[in-house]
């Protein structure tokens, strides 16, 4: 169509952006005063622009909000939750470690509702008593679960009840410690002591072995 | 506006649902315009624009306050029109006639197709024969103009909703121009 520099077009094309400097302004006007062509072009673009922007507003129908929100996911009641841990990570990493903890030690709490004891020697069990008979001498510590004890002769060594209780003759001798334990906090506090005990145990026995 | 949008967004957040309400209404106009503009019915640019507020809505966490939310907004909506536009290209050349769709009128169907003859041409209303060359262009192209001259965005705004350089947005800009004026100067008779 012409032999014009492209360079005029791009010049037409800022002038629509609306980015043009005064400088490219002045060469493109100059151009199009001297060529009809181009002057023909630049009127053609101008008229797209103006045919465009004839474009008249169209609005979104009245009900579109309502559309809109009947259109939204029901939030489950969960999602609350799962809200709170997308935006307290470090905090739901702690808590879910903490249920896990927690759950496996009630578990064992729970589950160990049977009766049972330290087996040692001189001992007589009635239904679910542990009795040391008057005149015996049990040497070790003596565990019971779930069971009383009735102790009429000497315990040499630590007593420790677990959701029971003890009778003691006026004859009976406990030379350790006696500890009753019937509730989920003393439970758990004994669990700890025996793993640090265990653990300490441990760390004796690895000294003697050097 | 934006600090109104950025508090409504946060509610949001808190699970208020409610604050989404408020954002619809201050945007639904503009997402509907657009999607009017590159889908060319009624009926479908409602369903776009609907199905952009309820992935805005549930993406929303992704969204970063620092920046416009009507960006963020626009982007929803332009590539969920261009996916609708590249998957019903291909319906009208397997089947001119849509069935039972209540609301398609006949532009969003010569949309894909060519040339109207001119005789129909003649017969459109301006609107019609704005929408029709519109719908006419290469999908890139018409995005572009859409939201230049339709929505009166900036060049910036632009390059930021469809997520490229602001000299390749000139570009098509420009490209787009010029395929108009080439579309309309077969036939002048419009002005």
């Amino acid at each position: 169509m012409n032999a014009c520099p492209e360079r005029i077009v791009h010049l037409m094309h800022d002038y629509l952006d609306g980015e043009i400097s005064r400088e490219h302004e002045l060469e493109l006007k100059s151009h199009l005063q001297s060529c009809v062509d181009c002057q023909a072009h630049m009127h053609e673009l101008s008229d797209v622009v103006a045919f465009v922007k004839g474009a008249a507003h169209v609005e979104a129908p009245s009900y579109f909000t309502e559309s809109v929100m009947a259109r939204l996911p029901k939030e489950k009641s969960h999602a609350g939750v799962s809200r709170w841990f997308r935006q307290h990570p470090v905090l739901s990493a702690a808590a879910l470690f903490l249920l896990f903890m927690s759950s496996t030690i009630f578990t064992n709490f729970n589950d160990e509702q049977q009766f049972s004891f330290t087996k040692q020697e001189n001992v007589i069990i009635e239904g679910e008593t542990v009795i040391i008979p008057k005149g015996q001498v049990v040497k070790g510590d003596l565990v019971v679960k779930n069971g009383d004890v009735q102790i009429d002769g000497e315990l040499d060594g630590d007593l420790t009840i677990i959701n029971g209780s003890k009778y003691m003759a006026s004859t009976a001798v406990i030379t350790g410690k006696t500890e009753e334990i019937n509730q989920v906090f003393d439970w758990l506090w004994f669990k700890i002591k025996d793993g640090a005990k265990e653990v300490l145990t441990l760390f004796e026995r690895d000294e003697e072995a050097e | 506006m934006d600090a109104l949008v950025n508090k409504r967004v946060k509610q949001v957040l808190k699970g208020d649902k409610d604050a989404f309400a408020e954002i619809v209404d201050l945007y639904q106009h503009r997402l509907f315009q657009v999607c009017y503009r590159m889908l060319g019915n009624r009926h479908e640019a409602e369903d776009i624009a609907q199905e952009a507020f309820v992935r805005a809505f549930i993406n929303i966490h992704t969204f970063d306050q620092k920046r416009k939310f009507s960006t963020w907004l626009y982007r929803i909506a332009t590539n969920l029109c261009i996916d609708r536009i590249r998957k019903k290209k291909p319906d009208y050349f397997l089947d001119a006639e849509v069935k039972g769709t209540e609301g398609l009128n006949m532009y969003s169907q010569i949309a894909a197709s060519d040339d109207l003859p001119e005789e129909e041409l003649m017969k459109l209303e301006l609107q019609d024969r704005i929408q029709y060359e519109i719908s006419r262009l290469p999908d890139k192209y018409q995005t572009a103009i859409v939201l230049k001259y339709m929505e009166e965005l900036s060049l910036q705004e632009i390059s930021e909703i469809l997520e490229l350089p602001l000299g390749t947005v000139k570009t098509r800009i420009h490209r787009g121009r010029e395929a108009l004026r080439k579309q309309l100067s077969k036939q002048p008779h419009y002005l």
